[in-house]
């Protein structure tokens, strides 16, 4: 699972360039899905169907792309000027590299005295491509960086959210037959506003619509208190800033963690959201959760997960669509 | 707004609706035998402004904005009041009376007035009510290579699709929508594309063009004089790159000069066309226009003419081909 981890998440996809990082993932799941569709978004969808053509329709959902900067302007010299794809801190990115879909690597720095008493500002930084003549206007970079392998830990860019297209993919790996259809949707544009899952989830109509999504801990110096920490299972959400998780779906949840022997945590973050938000307002309104993989240093280029936690939640997903929900 | 629009191009369509919420939907019915695109072409039809929200007992009208306007810009500017444009002018105290740090601050909204010559609440009440919209006074003219008026934002989309209309038929079926109350929260597109259920659809615009001298080499979001602008992302949408493939090959090979807008920033309708039913691939063409929202903008003839020749030509070549490719 490693290698497959590895090919995810140092692949190319900000938002609404996803096409390198859904090939990957078509690759995988070609073989093992009943079929496999691109929607108008570019949302992929890998059914897995059961015999019984009235079965309930369940809908996973892992966001394929992550955060990003885009080009707004090319000034005289070749630097590029750019804006943010989804929520970026100006302090991460100072000195950090990024890649854009030709392969293109720039690296970003800040103008004039910088005392790095305060946070820059977007218009105080620049990306350096050495005044690369292929880059343009619009174009979109990913942040680039090499997976490191630390015992059970991973630190990755990218791990928010390939992670969880890592697990829908074991996860259908492993699902010998399920009661239920089910949608295993890699979805687009989850960083700047959950789209990709909300159109999907229209088309699907799914009874239960469930996402895996990365989040917060409280395991580290002086953070934010949280009750989630890496290595202690997966977490099942109660609620974070954009929604409350359906108690049918956390139930689901906690049962199969139990039917599986897995560690979980219950989670309630503060802020931030995940595609279950958007899955859930569509149409008459969708029974909706999340699964998430507990992740330290979110939206910096050192995203740390446990691997326990993710192939528990591996384990977990594929007990609950084995059971009737 | 409405009925000029509905005059204007009743000769040229099949159908033409009223939705619920006041946009109008036109349908033009497209020429292939067989897999026509349903294409919806979007521009709204409303312009920021303002709405009386009191009448005072000295006959003053106290207001709101409707939509982005930057409070700077208001005090002293002739308006129209409303539906039956009652001349009215936005008060403003003589720069004599300013104390010195009033004179670097802008006024509040809430602090303004429209002053419309009448004293007294009873005959104010007679001629204005609760409700009622304002707009600038603005004089169209000609100037040549540009020209100016109010509300270009977004009355040269609405131009722009009106122009599409009068022309021939393309392969696709057309669904033209002039829709409401984009300015507060792109609401009309919103229904208007639920009810067409389009395969793709482009919104036209008049956007920012901020290209007046500044000391940084920065963005000026779009430039007069430089083509028509592409979108590729801003803040309601990311753009789908096949559509916008098709526009760029197509002016490529007209030898139509393009630019891209600035992205992210802004929202346009195509934000919530994209969002609706299954999903939408959509993108946003513009012309640039100097000094929106405010009173007064200016465009260039060549980037309105160039918006439609590009258009034109673009929908003659798209079909449903252009589905198949990738769309991310």
């Amino acid at each position: 699972m490693i290698e497959t981890i590895r090919r995810l998440v140092e692949a190319y996809g900000p938002s609404g360039s996803e096409g390198q990082t859904r090939a990957i993932i078509q690759s995988e799941v070609e073989s093992l899905a009943d079929d496999v569709t691109v929607d108008a978004l570019g949302n992929l969808i890998a059914w897995k169907r059961s015999a019984n053509a009235g079965a309930r329709t369940v809908m996973l959902a892992a966001h394929m792309d992550e955060i990003g900067v885009m080009v707004t302007h090319v000034d005289k010299e070749g630097y590029l000027r750019f804006t943010d794809i989804g929520g970026l801190r100006t302090v991460t990115l100072i000195g950090n590299r990024v890649r854009f879909e030709n392969g293109v690597i720039g690296a970003i720095g800040v103008q004039g005295d910088f005392d790095g008493t305060k946070a820059p500002r977007f218009e105080d930084l620049f990306i350096d491509v050495s005044g690369a003549d292929t880059i343009r206007v619009g174009d979109a970079a990913g942040f680039w960086r090499e997976m490191v392998v630390r015992g059970d830990r991973l630190v990755a860019k990218s791990m928010d959210d390939r992670i969880g297209c890592a697990v829908l993919v074991e996860t259908l790996r492993r699902l010998t037959q399920s009661p239920h259809h089910v949608a295993f949707v890699f979805s687009t544009q989850e960083e700047v506003g959950l789209r990709g899952a909300h159109t999907s989830a229209y088309a699907i109509d799914p009874a239960i619509a469930i996402s895996v999504d990365v989040t917060r801990t409280g395991d580290f110096p002086k953070a934010r208190p949280m009750a989630v920490a890496l290595g202690e299972g997966p977490a099942i959400k109660v609620k974070d800033g954009g929604m409350l998780a359906a108690p049918e779906v956390r139930a689901l949840m906690e049962r199969a963690a139990k039917r599986s022997k897995v560690p979980y945590q219950l989670e309630v973050l503060t802020a931030g959201t995940t595609d279950a938000a958007s899955m859930q307002l569509v149409r008459e309104g969708v029974l909706a959760g999340c699964l998430s993989i507990p992740c330290r240093y979110v939206h910096t280029v050192s995203e740390t997960v446990d691997l326990n936690d993710v192939q528990h939640a591996v384990t977990l997903l594929t007990r609950l669509l084995s059971d009737p929900v | 707004m409405r009925r000029l629009i509905i005059d204007l191009i009743s000769p040229h369509v099949d159908d033409i609706q009223t939705d619920a919420l006041g946009s109008i939907i036109a349908a033009k019915k497209g020429t292939a035998r067989r897999g026509r695109l349903k294409v919806m072409l979007d521009a709204h039809m409303d312009e920021v402004g303002l709405m009386v929200v009191e009448i005072e007992k000295d006959g003053l009208l106290r207001v709101v904005p409707i939509g982005g306007i930057d409070p700077r810009i208001l005090p002293g500017k002739r308006v129209l009041v409303g539906t039956k444009a009652l001349p009215g002018v936005i008060g403003v105290r003589p720069i004599h009376r300013l104390k010195e740090d009033e004179r670097d601050k802008a006024v509040d909204v809430k602090e303004l007035r429209v002053d419309i010559g009448l004293d007294s609440r009873e005959g104010a009440n007679k001629k204005v009510a609760i409700g009622d919209r304002i707009s600038f006074a603005t004089d169209w003219k000609d100037l040549g290579q540009m020209v100016r008026g109010k509300a270009f934002d977004d009355r040269v989309g609405c131009a722009v699709l009106i122009h599409l209309l009068q022309g021939e038929r393309f392969p696709s079926d057309l669904y033209v929508a002039f829709t409401v109350q984009e300015e507060v929260g792109l609401r009309g597109a919103q229904a208007a594309a639920h009810r067409i259920a389009p395969d793709v659809g482009i919104a036209f615009e008049g956007t920012i063009a901020d290209d007046l001298p500044k000391e940084d080499d920065v963005s000026p979001t779009t430039e007069l004089g430089k083509g028509p602008a592409i979108s590729v992302m801003d803040r309601s949408v990311i753009c789908d790159r096949r559509l916008n493939r098709l526009l760029t090959g197509t002016a490529d090979e007209l030898g139509i000069a393009y630019q891209f807008k600035q992205p992210g920033i802004g929202g346009t309708d195509a934000g919530a066309i994209n969002q609706t039913l299954g999903g939408v691939p959509v993108t946003a063409l513009s012309v640039p226009t100097r000094y929106i929202h405010g009173p007064v903008a200016m465009l260039h003839k060549g980037d309105y003419r160039n918006t439609i020749t590009l258009a034109q030509a673009a929908l003659s070549r798209l079909d449903e081909t252009i589905l198949s490719g990738e769309p991310s």
